[in-house]
């Protein structure tokens, strides 16, 4: 009897004794990471709604003997729902084009390009991940954090590097927070004095509610052909817009962008920080990943710049360079970036409205890279 | 295939069919405005607070 309490008894607390052994160090050491990424939500509030979850998911993975990722844990389920079969981004890209006014774009369409011009850092960090080593694959998901866009990021990488998912969707999801950090100095030393006072005057409202009703619907047909295995991306964005601007399906709409995209953020942050456990997550590669996911907005914003650059010069100076840099995912953050720093050399200088429509290009712009690359891919049959 | 050879190709690839095919879309986005004008009725109501 006495035996069996000693033994019972040795249950309680062996959590503890494994923690504060020596196989327990990398548990210990992501717990405070994961205390880390639960105080930059919470007391910074730097992308809050998916770093409270995923420092708690990354918290639960790393209590020793929890179990929590393994077959029938809470995390495990969590991530084989959606997750492995890549159902959670897809959802929340519903939500997204639910939530993003493409009006501003189709007022100026020819904005759109700047949304290509910000994603050449995903494949310029393609060829840096290359040459540190990684497998093709593997390089194909770090670059991609350049696309500045979680869901994508995940999306991507839940498919070709799954061991590397944890790292590449906190990179990228703090590098998207740190967006009016990185992004001005950059701006600034690639701009002259001359170039970022250049004023882009209104834009006239121009658009018919036919014309936005179409656009998701020939977006999806466009991008669909041209780039098939990106279709699940453009076409969730692009389902969400629809319901958006039809207008008759107004319950749906709010779903999408609300309960569906809360709920599916909750499970998807608690997954990825599931995927945190300190002995994957502890190696020299992640350092690269955050190193390389650093690297990749720095390039993308030089080449919106330089883009932007180039198309003040080709249009006699009727845009400012600055907008380029807003050609990225990062939507709103990168428009009021752009917004902020014009301001800051001309106090009448507004912006906003061509940086959003350069912004929600870069929103289109970082899933069609997404696209292509997974279509090229298939082409060389990788995938 | 080697991984330059890879990289390279994705890049080029990469770089030029995302530009490509947003060029197509800002096409088709311009040809939509043209097929489907605001219209002077829709023009007002949107000038409504």
């Amino acid at each position: 009897m006495l035996e069996s309490i000693l033994r019972g008894l040795s249950g309680l607390g062996s959590g503890g004794i494994e923690l504060f052994s020596s196989q327990g160090l990398p548990n210990l050491v992501m717990l405070f990471v994961a205390a880390g990424l639960l105080y930059l939500g919470v007391k910074k509030q730097v992308e809050p709604l998916l770093l409270v979850p995923i420092g708690f998911g990354g918290l639960l993975a790393n209590v020793p003997l929890g179990d929590l990722m393994q077959e029938g844990g809470l995390l495990r389920i969590l991530y084989d729902m959606g997750i492995s079969n890549e159902l959670f981004p897809l959802l929340i890209f519903i939500g997204i084009g639910a939530m993003i006014d493409f009006g501003v774009l189709l007022e100026n369409p020819k904005i759109l390009l700047f949304g290509a011009a910000g994603q050449i850092g995903i494949f310029l960090t393609l060829l840096l991940a290359l040459g540190l080593g990684f497998t093709q694959l593997e390089a194909v998901s770090i670059a991609i954090i350049g696309a500045m866009d979680g869901p994508t990021a995940i999306y991507v990488t839940s498919q070709f590097a799954p061991h590397l998912l944890g790292a590449v969707s906190v990179a990228a999801y703090s590098y998207m927070a740190l967006v009016p950090i990185i992004q001005p100095p950059i701006m600034r030393a690639l701009t002259t004095q001359k170039e970022r006072v250049v004023r882009m005057g209104t834009l006239k409202k121009s658009v018919s509610p036919t014309a936005k009703l179409l656009f998701p619907i020939v977006v999806t047909l466009v991008t669909g052909l041209i780039a098939p295995k990106g279709l699940p991306l453009m076409g969730t964005i692009m389902l969400g817009n629809f319901m958006r601007e039809c207008g008759v399906v107004a319950r749906l709409t709010k779903a999408s962008e609300n309960e569906i995209a809360n709920i599916v953020t909750l499970f998807l942050g608690l997954a990825i920080g599931g995927t945190m456990e300190g002995k994957a997550f502890l190696t020299p590669q992640t350092l690269l990943i955050f190193g390389l996911g650093f690297i990749a907005i720095c390039l993308d914003t030089v080449a919106g710049v330089l883009f932007g650059k180039l198309v003040c010069w080709a249009s006699g100076g009727k845009v400012n360079p600055l907008v380029g840099a807003a050609g990225i995912s990062a939507y709103p953050m990168a428009a009021r970036v752009v917004q902020v720093q014009g301001q800051r050399y001309d106090k009448r200088n507004y912006l906003l409205m061509h940086a959003a429509g350069a912004n929600t290009g870069g929103q289109i712009g970082s899933v069609m890279a997404a696209a292509v690359m997974l279509s090229v891919l298939n082409g060389m049959g990788l995938i | 295939m080697d991984n330059w050879a890879f990289g390279i190709t994705m890049t080029i690839v990469g770089v030029g069919g995302t530009f490509l095919t947003l060029w197509i879309l800002s096409l088709v986005m311009s040809l939509l405005k043209k097929v489907f004008p605001l219209s002077p009725e829709e023009s007002k109501t949107d000038k409504k607070p």
